[in-house]
């Protein structure tokens, strides 16, 4: 999964807002989002942003996280903000 | 709390300039008679120097950026450096008469992702329009432009700032700005120019006539609300601060020069001799401005308009002091709720020259 370029967005402390530039809709996203966002690079899957970042910073067992994350990620692409595929995704 | 409050809300707490505008020229191809730049373009940032101040914006968290002027579309690489803040993810408004806005220029900015484009229109008829503009044909070609923006889906923004020579054209203008599907805003404020010159303060429109726009419904809304004066000064009131200027918002001139606001000429310090985050972070201007809350204006926190009171703490420094009052925005709550403010007050109850007899 990947960034949309049809996006603005600033990481602000340890959160994130973001814009979309199709609809203004915003969004700010949590330190965990944050997370998540940051290591959304186009080649990294979602299930190893879960194990080696949200699993090592935040209190938080494998299973849970994983289920937040998806959802997560779910609601970000239906918004269009971010891009996900089976494939790396050039950025 | 809306997410744009909280937003704003932790960016102050937080010193982050979440808002920056900048000039990328003053140069400009109308030369609108209320204008307050003088249209000088010698000292202009280099295309490197303007893209390496937007990096340094983006570093200090800067969300939302607008480009502006003079007419930014005068510069060739105006494209190059709204690509590159979109490469930045920053939220990009663009401010234009958009005379040079074709179908192509269109389609780049839709392709780019600006957030919308803010267009002044000074009347729905090119006599009135042109006259203000100086540059005939003008009206024709900005509301082309609009038309080609708006086939292309990108947003737009009409501004109708009134003076003299338009004050009856704000209903035209909005009733234009629907016709299109365009946003509207009407603007009474005439602002010195950046040099100290106040002498376009007399193309404003009367006190009488700001009066009937604020009891315009289709401006302002519920007028019986809007103008209904709020007579609650509280610490919540006083502990505040005027404006975001310096705050959270920062201008920046074609010549890197930086100041808290477009309307507010305390020079903060030159990104040609310091970093952004150095100025931001570091000048004596800014950090002043930062410690002024609303229980340290003199005169303003004791007036009963503070509570809703737009002052601007810039156009107040132009008059004279940053705790000052702003003798329009005084203007404003008077022609809004038909109270004069504590300064205007004192102004009029000033007492007539007393003759001293002296007795031997």
């Amino acid at each position: 999964m990947t960034k949309s370029t049809a996006i603005a967005a600033r990481v602000l402390g340890d959160e994130t807002i973001i814009m979309s530039t199709v609809d203004s809709t915003i969004f700010m996203l949590n330190p965990t989002g944050t997370v998540i966002w940051e290591a959304a690079d186009g080649n990294t899957s979602l299930s190893r942003i879960v194990e080696e970042r949200v699993c090592a910073e935040f209190d938080v067992d494998l299973e849970q996280a994983s289920a937040d994350a998806k959802e997560f990620v779910d609601e970000l692409a239906v918004h269009g903000i971010l891009v996900v595929s089976d494939k790396p995704v050039s950025q | 709390m809306s997410l744009l409050e909280e937003m704003n809300q932790k960016a102050t707490a937080q010193g982050i300039p979440l808002s920056a505008h900048l000039d990328i020229t003053w140069r400009c191809n109308e030369r609108c008679v209320h204008c307050y730049l003088d249209h000088d373009g010698k000292d202009e940032m280099s295309t490197a120097e303007i893209k390496d101040v937007i990096r340094q914006l983006a570093e200090c968290g800067t969300f939302f950026l607008s480009i502006s002027g003079g007419e930014p579309l005068l510069r060739r690489d105006c494209f190059e450096i709204l690509e590159y803040a979109r490469e930045l993810r920053f939220n990009v408004k663009l401010k234009t008469n958009a005379v040079m806005i074709g179908a192509k220029e269109a389609a780049r900015l839709k392709q780019l992702g600006i957030e919308q484009v803010q267009i002044s229109i000074y009347s729905d008829r090119p006599e009135i329009h042109d006259a203000i503009t100086k540059l005939p044909g003008s009206l024709r070609r900005s509301l082309e432009a609009i038309r080609h923006l708006k086939a292309q889906g990108v947003k737009v923004s009409i501004t109708n700032v009134l003076m003299k020579q338009n004050v009856t054209s704000g209903k035209a203008v909005q009733q234009l700005a629907k016709e299109l599907d365009v946003a509207f805003v009407i603007d009474p404020t005439i602002t010195p120019m950046l040099n100290g010159d106040r002498s376009i303060l007399n193309l404003g429109i009367s006190a009488k006539e700001l009066e009937e726009v604020f009891r315009t419904e289709e401006f302002v809304g519920n007028v019986g609300e809007y103008c209904a004066p709020v007579s609650t000064v509280d610490d919540n009131v006083l502990d505040g601060y005027s404006c975001s200027a310096g705050h959270t918002l920062a201008y920046i001139a074609p010549n890197g020069d930086v100041f808290p606001c477009v309307q507010f000429p305390m020079p903060c310090g030159s990104l040609r001799e310091k970093t952004f985050r150095e100025i931001w972070w570091r000048s004596e201007a800014l950090t002043e401005l930062r410690t002024i809350q609303v229980r340290d204006l003199p005169t303003c926190s004791q007036c009963g308009h503070a509570a809703y009171c737009t002052r601007c703490p810039g156009l107040a420094y132009m008059e004279g002091s940053m705790r000052g009052p702003s003798s329009s925005d005084c203007a404003k709550s008077e022609a809004r709720t038909g109270i004069p403010s504590a300064w205007q007050t004192s102004q009029r109850t000033a007492p007539s020259n007393l003759i001293q007899i002296m007795l031997a």
